[in-house]
């Protein structure tokens, strides 16, 4: 098997510092957001005791989930035997690692009370798929950790098979776990359904992998690293794959909820009602997060271009945010039924399609957890060698020229 | 002929004892005579429930909720979106036959209750005597439980609190709902909306779900009722008769 040379990267001075200055006053806006939010209550927020989820949430639980998906690059790689992708295993850990905890910091930094970090670390109920899913995400930086250092330790290498093996499957595990926090959700309309489970495992699949094609090639242009089409090209049309089982799972959890009588009236509110999370669902998530991606990958072509699989991953990303948003706030808006049958009316706002505001609060620690995973990658990157020196095509390429066409079509 | 002492003091004993069994049972119904000294742990015996008659809660009357508001220290803050409830009116129309009902919701303190299960620090808990709680300090205001819940009682504390009611702890950050006054319940009193209610409509009764002879027990033995959400098998503590 090749073997690749890896370094830390190469940017220096005012460009790498003003870097990480500029992702630190994003990150600082998060602090300043999650310290408003905590000081003068949640009141602040969009948040209601109607839509108890909001902004923090989609954010949280995007990054989360595109954590693992990110992670997906590396087994290809170890588990799958994909050469050409074992040259990103090193980034693939370390993106995971950081959208992780740049997801769990917005995660804590939206409690009630983040101060009481130390009781969530030490008081467990083991029936809530919640306190599952803290074992999930620390367990999951753990085995990242492991991976990532039988990958950069020669004289244990051939360990990481191994862990790439535990890594995956626990990646899948903790997918499961996240999907399951809405599925278990049995008296909401819009939750109670284990194929949360698998919709959840597919957009990360999505998700994670549009994050990893833009991180790298944002980080090899910015520090001058050689990347070839090839790489680029397959990493594409593996999208297509990604996207194409995202919406297979939207479609069968949208006809499951249309057949069963009890979720129809769920069904006709986000499909049909011309609701905000109407259009979230149809332009943003299907027409703009999965067709057009989709068109632009498949289109005939020559071959794939970089900038259609750019674009490409910014619009999953796009959908993927408006998925999330149309999941967690759609789901919430829609009212929870008490009395089947009957038309509801409190002062308590039953019966009613909730109303919710996102706040810049909410925005602002959201983004500040973008820009938290972005500073670890930043500062990785810089101290251990995570990137290749080259993904040149003469490195990558068996055939040492770019494809001429698509292996989709 | 003449009775000895012990004999007389026996026979009246007797009288008292047959009397007391007697009317015990009716005493019972206007007491809380099921609830457990003070010095002694809340047990499995008792399980606390209550049954909404909604054939008498009329439409209108909110009595039950100021009572909680003002026992539990509730207070608006012009924000209804954020503003705590304990317990609300729901008023309920039949879209087919028009008929209309009112009733009042609160936490049902399920046997199996959703938000226990999901709670990821067990701060949501269930004691032994059915009551449904938040640990005030074990609460990181995940907010979970309020999606869990079936039957949207519960708050989320939203903006600092000021002048809180001794018994009855809340703070910022964290979420809370009805707790069946435990406070007062352990100290022998029906909950505030109950005894609100029955200066009024006499809707609402309060007891031992586990004692055959509390009034609570004799009531629902008597009339069919219903439970909010039956499908869920979530065996709530507060059952509706006219529903």
């Amino acid at each position: 098997m090749k073997s690749f040379t890896y370094s830390e990267l190469n940017t220096t001075g005012i460009p790498y510092y003003g870097i990480l200055a500029v992702l630190g006053i994003i990150a600082s806006i998060g602090l300043v957001s999650a310290w408003h939010m905590e000081h003068s209550g949640h009141y602040v927020t969009g948040m209601t005791n109607q839509v108890v989820w909001g902004l923090p949430h989609v954010f949280a639980v995007f990054l989360i989930v595109s954590a693992s998906g990110a992670l997906n690059v590396a087994s290809i790689g170890s588990v799958f035997g994909r050469l050409a992708y074992k040259p990103l295993a090193r980034l693939s850990g370390l993106l995971a690692i950081a959208l992780l905890v740049g997801g769990l910091s917005v995660l804590l930094l939206d409690l009630g009370r983040p101060d009481r970090l130390i009781v969530a670390m030490t008081h467990y109920n083991f029936k809530s798929i919640f306190a599952w899913n803290i074992f999930l995400y620390t367990g999951f930086i753990a085995i990242a950790a492991i991976y990532l250092w039988t990958l950069m330790d020669r004289s244990i290498k051939s360990l990481s098979f191994y862990a790439g093996i535990a890594m995956f499957i626990w990646r899948l595990a903790l997918t499961t776990g996240t999907g399951l926090i809405f599925g278990f959700l049995v008296a909401r309309e819009a939750y109670d359904a284990a194929l949360l489970a698998p919709l959840f495992i597919a957009m990360s699949f999505a998700f994670g992998l549009a994050i990893f094609i833009l991180v790298l090639i944002g980080i090899s242009a910015a520090d001058n690293r050689p990347l070839g089409n090839y790489i680029v090209q397959r990493m594409g049309n593996l999208m297509v794959i990604f996207i194409a089982s995202n919406l297979y799972f939207i479609t069968i959890q949208h006809l499951t909820g249309l057949y069963a009588a009890e979720h129809t009236e769920f069904e006709t509110f986000l499909l049909t009602s011309g609701s905000i999370y109407t259009w979230q669902f149809w332009i943003v998530q299907i027409g703009m997060g999965c067709f057009l991606p989709l068109i632009i990958l498949m289109r005939p072509q020559k071959s794939l271009s970089r900038s259609s699989v750019i674009v490409s991953s910014v619009l999953v990303i796009i959908g993927g945010l408006a998925q999330l948003y149309v999941i967690i706030i759609g789901g919430q808006a829609y009212p929870l039924i008490l009395f089947p049958g009957m038309i509801e009316e409190s002062s308590f706002f039953d019966g009613v399609i909730n109303n919710y505001v996102p706040s810049f609060p909410e925005l602002g620690l959201g983004i500040g957890g973008i820009a938290i995973s972005a500073i670890l990658v930043v500062i990785g990157t810089k101290i251990l060698r995570f990137l290749p020196v080259s993904l040149a095509d003469s490195e990558m390429d068996p055939n040492n020229k770019p494809l001429e066409t698509e292996p989709t079509k | 002929m003449t009775i000895s002492p012990e004999r007389r003091r026996f026979l009246s004993q007797a009288a008292s004892l047959a009397a007391g069994v007697t009317i015990a049972p009716g005493v019972t119904l206007y007491g809380v005579a099921e609830a457990k000294p003070d010095n002694m742990a809340v047990t499995e015996k008792v399980r606390w429930g209550m049954l909404v008659d909604t054939n008498k809660c009329s439409d209108g009357c909110n009595d039950c909720v100021t009572a909680c508001n003002d026992e539990n220290g509730l207070k608006g803050h012009g924000r209804p979106q954020t503003d705590a409830q304990w317990i609300r009116k729901v008023n309920l129309k039949d879209p087919r036959t028009g008929v209309k009902k009112t009733l009042p919701v609160m936490c049902q303190h399920c046997s199996e209750p959703p938000c226990v299960d999901v709670c990821p620090t067990g701060a949501s808990f269930k004691r032994k005597d059915g009551i449904v709680l938040v640990n005030k300090h074990t609460c990181i205001g995940c907010r979970y439980c309020m999606l869990a819940c079936p039957y949207k009682a519960r708050s989320f504390i939203h903006e600092t609190l000021t002048d809180q009611k001794p018994d009855v702890p809340r703070g910022k950050g964290t979420v809370e709902s009805c707790t069946f006054c435990v406070h007062r319940v352990d100290n022998d009193l029906q909950p505030a909306c109950v005894e609100a209610c029955s200066k009024t409509n006499k809707a609402l009764i309060f007891g031992d779900m586990n004692d055959p002879n509390s009034k609570l027990s004799r009531a629902l033995e008597k009339y069919p009722t219903g439970r909010i959400r039956a499908d869920l098998g979530t065996d709530p503590g507060v059952r509706y008769k006219g529903l």
